[in-house]
């Protein structure tokens, strides 16, 4: 199993002191190498989501098991470490950093995973995406759609067991976002890594085999309920 | 790819800014170096390295006066001491060599000093170690003359020139009749005798005027032989028939036809004598100065101790001033950068939200900060040390030539040592904030921003 969530609660505090709920799911599985897209609107506490696998944030209470190991009981650095180890984001707005190439930005994903930097492995990652001939770019060079494949790359680079899409073809032209999301799962398909892509575009997850609609797993109320019950 | 490299990237980024707030320290970096260099040169040829004497003897009066005059020839002499004292500080068994210097007088080209001397002036090292090289041949002639380096250069005067001299200093302008000529040029050496002309010590004796009115003369080996009446009255003894033989060849018939009485050396004066002691026995030169200090007639100084005094009471306070202000500077460079990388976190907050949804920790956002600060700090301190050292060796030449001064561009100073770790300290101090301001982003928000 790639990931697992149990009872997850998430709220966010208001400036009059109340909590607003954003997530209560109970189970939600990804089996390894299995590719889902999740499904859901705007405000939806998609991101929020994303973020709590990703290790970047924490639930209020419930487990997040990504690669058998429960993120939500590990101390922030061990967490860092474990995100720098095993998990690849792509971002909406790709969130290239514009200092470095696209092979630099490639080996950034690599940086902080206590593996050393692979230059070799970088380089392969960039001439699967079909920018092998575009190493030394810096990414205002780049066309969006190649910054996009950068940006799948370098998602990549840590060779993470679970890989999270947030919108990745939001910012991409219609004639692009099927190659952008063939790229994604196809490259996903070829190092057995597990995918989780979130979108509000029915078009996209129309390309999944599982397509899971958030509204359909994720109960806000439950956080109102007392804590013993939700855990 | 470590935090360094991507610190670097960073900076890399922000180019102007960043080689701008660099340029800030390495500006007060080579001001500091430059400080530094010159100082150490004006430091080195004001102290021991510069003399090549344990002591310098002469009459009573300001131990300064007399290290300025005798060695660095910047001020006027004190006065003069009867040469027949010389011959007594010779046969001293403490002393080795007893060198005599006459001087008062300046060129009239140039105004530089006029020094009558012996050739053993030129055999002793100008400074330890260090003799001195010459081009031409050793005075032989009562007129010959072997003048500085600088007094070549700025003269334009070389082998055989000929020239006249100004009794009693530069305001004077009572040429001397007697002609001297070049017959050697001594190689420069960065001290006062690159600006000297030196004479032979019997020609100095034979320019007209030179000779004091006999009476004259007895009243100031009375006064400077008070206490030695054997000395006094031996040569009491040569002024004495050499008042008679003047006033034998004045008497006689056609005194032309007779040859001019020869000067007794109770007649001649030295202004100083260089005196070097026994290299086995370092307290020669202080039981010396501490007999001479007993008497009335002469005092023998320590040719470092009273330039150490004005060094460090005077020179010493305006080199510290020069380098609180450098250091001032740094500082002031070093706000530079604070501002500069502190202005720039609000720009960076998503950069450094990616790097922490890359895996970054908290440590490592930052550590990267810490080191652009560092980069900043170190890199344009060692800039502007390259450029001070640099800046010193292209004007080197220059200076020397202007000044005397022989400067050493790559003399390290003792407080260029702590430049490096105090920069990193700086560094830290500049960058610790926009660091803490790293290490407390937010994540999610700097992601949604």
């Amino acid at each position: 199993m790639s990931l697992l969530l149990e009872k997850i609660r998430k709220s966010y505090s208001q400036p009059g002191g109340e909590r607003l709920p954003v997530l209560g799911i109970d189970h939600y599985a990804l089996a390894r190498g299995e590719q889902a897209a999740l499904l859901g609107s705007s405000g939806g506490g998609k991101t929020t989501l994303l973020n709590i696998i990703a290790g970047i944030l924490t639930p209020d209470s419930g487990r997040v098991v990504v690669d058998g190991r429960d993120l939500a009981a590990m101390p922030e650095v061990v967490r860092d470490r474990y995100r720098a180890a095993k998990t690849g984001i792509v971002f909406q707005t790709f969130n290239l950093l514009p200092a470095f190439t696209a092979l630099e930005n490639v080996m950034l994903g690599m940086a902080f995973s206590g593996r050393g930097v692979d230059r070799g492995f970088a380089r392969t990652l960039l001439e699967t995406v079909g920018l092998g001939h575009r190493l030394n770019h810096s990414p205002k060079r780049l066309s969006v759609g190649e910054q996009q494949r950068v940006a799948v790359a370098r998602a990549l680079a840590n060779r993470p067991v679970l890989l999270l899409a947030d919108e990745p073809t939001a910012n991409v032209d219609p004639a692009n976002q099927q190659k952008v999301l063939d790229l994604i799962c196809n490259t996903c398909r070829e190092h057995n890594v597990s995918l989780l892509m979130v979108t509000h575009s029915l078009e996209a997850a129309g390309l999944f085999s599982r397509v899971d609609r958030l509204q359909d797993f994720n109960h806000p109320e439950l956080c109102r309920q007392p804590q013993e019950q939700s855990v | 790819m470590n935090l360094l490299t991507i610190a670097w990237k960073s900076l890399r980024q922000r180019r102007l800014a960043s080689s701008l707030t660099a340029l800030s320290i390495a500006l007060g970096v080579m001001l500091m170096v430059l400080v530094l260099v010159i100082f150490g040169a004006v430091n080195s040829a004001f102290t021991q390295r510069s003399v090549g004497y344990d002591l310098i003897v002469g009459p009573k009066g300001s131990e300064l006066q007399l290290v300025l005059s005798a060695v660095y020839r910047m001020q006027p002499p004190i006065e003069n001491l009867p040469y027949p004292y010389l011959e007594q500080l010779r046969r001293d068994r403490r002393v080795v060599s007893a060198v005599p210097l006459a001087f008062g007088d300046v060129t009239e080209q140039g105004d530089f000093p006029i020094v009558g001397t012996t050739p053993d002036y030129f055999e002793n090292d100008y400074m330890p170690g260090q003799k001195f090289l010459m081009r031409g041949q050793r005075i032989g002639k009562l007129f010959d003359a072997i003048i500085g380096a600088a007094v070549a250069r700025e003269n334009g005067w070389d082998l055989g020139t000929s020239f006249s001299i100004v009794h009693g200093g530069a305001e004077s302008e009572d040429v001397h009749d007697e002609k001297f000529t070049v017959v050697a040029v001594l190689a420069p050496t960065g001290t006062a005798n690159d600006r000297t002309v030196f004479l032979n010590l019997q020609g100095f004796y034979a320019i007209a005027g030179h000779e004091k009115p006999i009476d004259e003369v007895e009243k100031r080996l009375r006064d400077f032989y008070s206490a030695d009446t054997e000395r006094l009255a031996a040569s009491l003894q040569q002024t004495q028939q050499y008042r008679e033989a003047i006033a034998a060849r004045a008497a006689a018939a056609d005194p032309g036809a007779l040859p001019a009485p020869v000067s007794p050396e109770a007649m001649k004066e030295v202004t100083a004598i260089l005196v070097r002691t026994r290299p086995e026995t370092p307290f020669d030169a202080i039981s010396l100065s501490a007999e001479l200090k007993k008497g009335i007639q002469a005092m023998a100084v320590n040719p470092v101790r009273p330039i150490q005094r004005l060094m460090s009471g005077l020179i010493g306070n305006v080199q510290k001033a020069l380098v609180v202000l450098t250091v001032i500077i740094i500082l002031v460079s070093g706000v530079g950068i604070f501002v500069s990388i502190y202005n720039s976190m609000s720009d960076r907050r998503r950069e450094i939200g990616i790097m922490r949804a890359l895996g970054a920790g908290r440590h490592h956002v930052f550590g990267i900060v810490l080191a652009e600060s560092a980069l900043l700090c170190c890199g344009g301190g060692l800039t502007g040390w390259l450029a001070g050292h640099g800046l010193a060796i292209a004007s080197a030449p220059w200076v020397i030539r202007q000044t005397g001064l022989l400067i050493n561009p790559w003399a390290l100073n003792s407080l260029e040592v702590w430049l490096f770790p105090i920069l990193a300290g700086l560094a830290v101090l500049v960058g610790f904030l926009p660091a803490m301001t790293a290490y407390r982003t937010d994540v999610a928000d700097a992601l949604a921003s």
